[in-house]
């Protein structure tokens, strides 16, 4: 059984964003970028199902820059065997990227799609489902546990009241949630193994895309800061305050 | 065109974050409502009392009852013909249904939505909440998700809709419903509360966070976590607040052994107040709330607990 994973380069969760002046975006130049950590522990789901014996071959795929071919090297140092890169410089919305990966699939021909549930740059929360609903396959989002048995997989979901848990036929479309696993950081021999792994170069075009964006951006801007209030020096302080000054107990 | 609007329900009423939807979606044309389930002819008779709901759908079916994305999607294309919007709360249903929607009619979702602009524009936070963005969408219909914290809900009475009955879409079941673990809790809903009391890693244990229980059971709050407390086992993920997890507004926010991480204050930066408790007065939880208290998280919460008592 093959398995696909698509991974996006996104900015580094421990940088702090700021928005363009001109108010056209965030600023990306010279700023950390990272595999999203959602697709991290995608790629780490999928190299525990090829370690069990539970898939055979696991393909990263990433669409974006040409740069976008380090994050396709972390996977593949993390046990991915093959990449392909869907190289495109402007915008790639959710729809763009559901339609890539669609085409991909269906020259690939994976059993199972791991993903992570969400981007942490434009936080839409999409493409998995996205994905799913294109190919007509069943979907396992917000994934903490996935279990495959024959033709099935087994999904414990993160829902609002607590765990749900929901049996999809193969093949199917899982998103990571933060506590499927914890992914495993590759080691230097692994790093330098994955140098030699292959990584294929397509653009959207060859795939029968058409990647323009549905949504234009009007305007970046910087939500309204808080203000730091005061330190209270007790307990006592504390309540009085939000009784009588805050109002609000 | 009207709107139609897909609402999150426990079973015998529409949620507080589905009237925030409500709320966001009256402003984009007539609300429909579309409720479904199995035996929610209750939950159906609470939207039609919800004041701008035009018209209630209900849809009763075996195959609806674990509101399972695929169905869903597909009840909800099925009707999509009538409608400009498709609006859902940005709920986990809502997340997991709404874009499996506008793939199946070639849309770009718009996820989350923080404000209105017109039919076509909306704002969004990106970043975890560090930028916000206004996009216009040129698709000919926008599916959307509404974040609730940032649209007051509407009342839960004063609307007398008609209730109208639709059909679920008959297709094959490729996923199915196995159980479900749901969180029991005699506290109000993270998202509905009025006042939350979060607790975080520096709990040190699950056993420790019942002292944040009971201070949130003083105060008639709800009781959250941050992520590292989640991942450490010492709360379940459904208490979750953050980027990631849920996003609050409640009127007063108190957390407590919280750091501050951004992808934390993404959840809860809109809270009318908040307050800080910590030992490092150096926590960046400081730069973001009203009242700070520098001390020993163990020696305040039962001294907190006693104060509120008062």
């Amino acid at each position: 059984m093959k398995l696909l994973v698509p991974v996006k380069r996104v900015v580094d969760y421990n940088v702090k964003v700021r928005v363009k002046a001109d108010n056209t975006g965030v600023e990306t130049a010279n700023v950390k970028m990272s595999m999203n950590p959602f697709d991290e522990i995608a790629v780490e789901e999928a190299v525990r199902l090829k370690e069990k014996g539970a898939a055979t071959e696991i393909i990263a795929v990433s669409a974006g820059p040409q740069a976008a071919q380090e994050q396709i090297r972390t996977a593949l140092a993390m046990g991915a065997d093959r990449g392909i890169l869907v190289e495109h410089d402007g915008v790639l919305e959710p729809i763009a990227v559901a339609k890539i990966l669609k085409a991909l699939v269906e020259k690939e021909g994976p059993t199972l799609v791991v993903m992570g549930k969400q981007a942490i740059d434009d936080d839409m929360n999409a493409t998995g489902q996205m994905l799913a609903a294109l190919l007509g396959w069943p979907q396992g989002t917000f994934a903490s546990k996935v279990e495959i048995a024959g033709q099935e997989a087994t999904v414990t979901r993160e829902v609002d009241g607590g765990l749900e848990t929901v049996k999809l036929a193969l093949p199917a479309v899982v998103t990571a949630d933060l506590r499927l696993n914890e992914p495993r950081y590759a080691s230097l021999p692994n790093i330098m193994k994955a140098r030699k792994k292959p990584i294929e170069t397509v653009k959207p075009a060859d795939l029968g895309v058409d990647p323009t964006p549905r949504l234009s951006v009007l305007r970046v801007e910087e939500p309204a800061k808080r203000q730091a209030g005061a330190k209270v020096g007790s307990v006592q302080e504390l309540v009085e305050k939000l009784r009588n000054e805050a109002k609000v107990i | 065109m009207a709107v139609l609007l897909l609402a999150d329900h426990d079973g015998s009423a529409v949620s507080q974050p589905t009237r925030s939807a409500v709320a966001a979606a009256a402003k984009l044309g007539e609300v429909h409502v579309l409720v479904l389930g199995e035996g929610a002819a209750a939950v159906a008779q609470s939207a039609a009392a919800l004041p701008s709901v035009a018209k209630v759908l209900l849809a009763e079916d075996a195959a609806l009852a674990h509101r399972l994305a695929e169905p869903v999607a597909a009840l909800l294309v099925s009707l999509a013909p009538n409608y400009s919007h498709l609006v859902a709360p940005a709920s986990a249903a809502g997340k997991n249904v709404m874009p499996r929607v506008a793939a199946l009619l070639d849309v770009q979702p718009i996820s989350d939505i923080s404000g209105v602009v017109d039919a076509d524009t909306f704002v969004r936070p990106i970043y975890a909440g560090n930028a916000l963005a206004t996009v216009k969408s040129a698709d000919p219909k926008k599916v959307l998700t509404v974040r609730a914290a940032s649209f007051d809900p509407v009342a839960a009475t004063g609307g007398s809709a008609p209730v109208e009955n639709v059909a679920a879409v008959a297709g094959e079941a490729k996923s199915s419903f196995v159980g479900a673990e749901v969180s029991k809790s005699e506290r109000p809903e993270l998202t509905a509360a009025r006042i939350v009391v979060s607790g975080g890693r520096a709990m040190g244990s699950a056993e420790n966070f019942h002292l944040i229980e009971k201070v949130a059971d003083k105060l008639g709050a709800a009781v959250g976590a941050s992520r590292a407390a989640v991942d450490a086992g010492y709360a379940p993920n459904d208490h979750q607040v953050g980027q990631t997890g849920k996003i609050v507004a409640p009127d007063l926010y108190i957390a407590i052994g919280i750091s501050g991480a951004i992808q934390h204050l993404a959840g809860m930066k809109d809270s009318k107040v908040i307050v800080a408790i910590n030992k490092d007065e150096e926590a960046p939880i400081f730069q973001v709330a009203d009242y700070g208290l520098v001390g020993d998280l163990f020696k305040v919460l039962p001294e907190l607990e006693a104060e509120l008592a008062k």
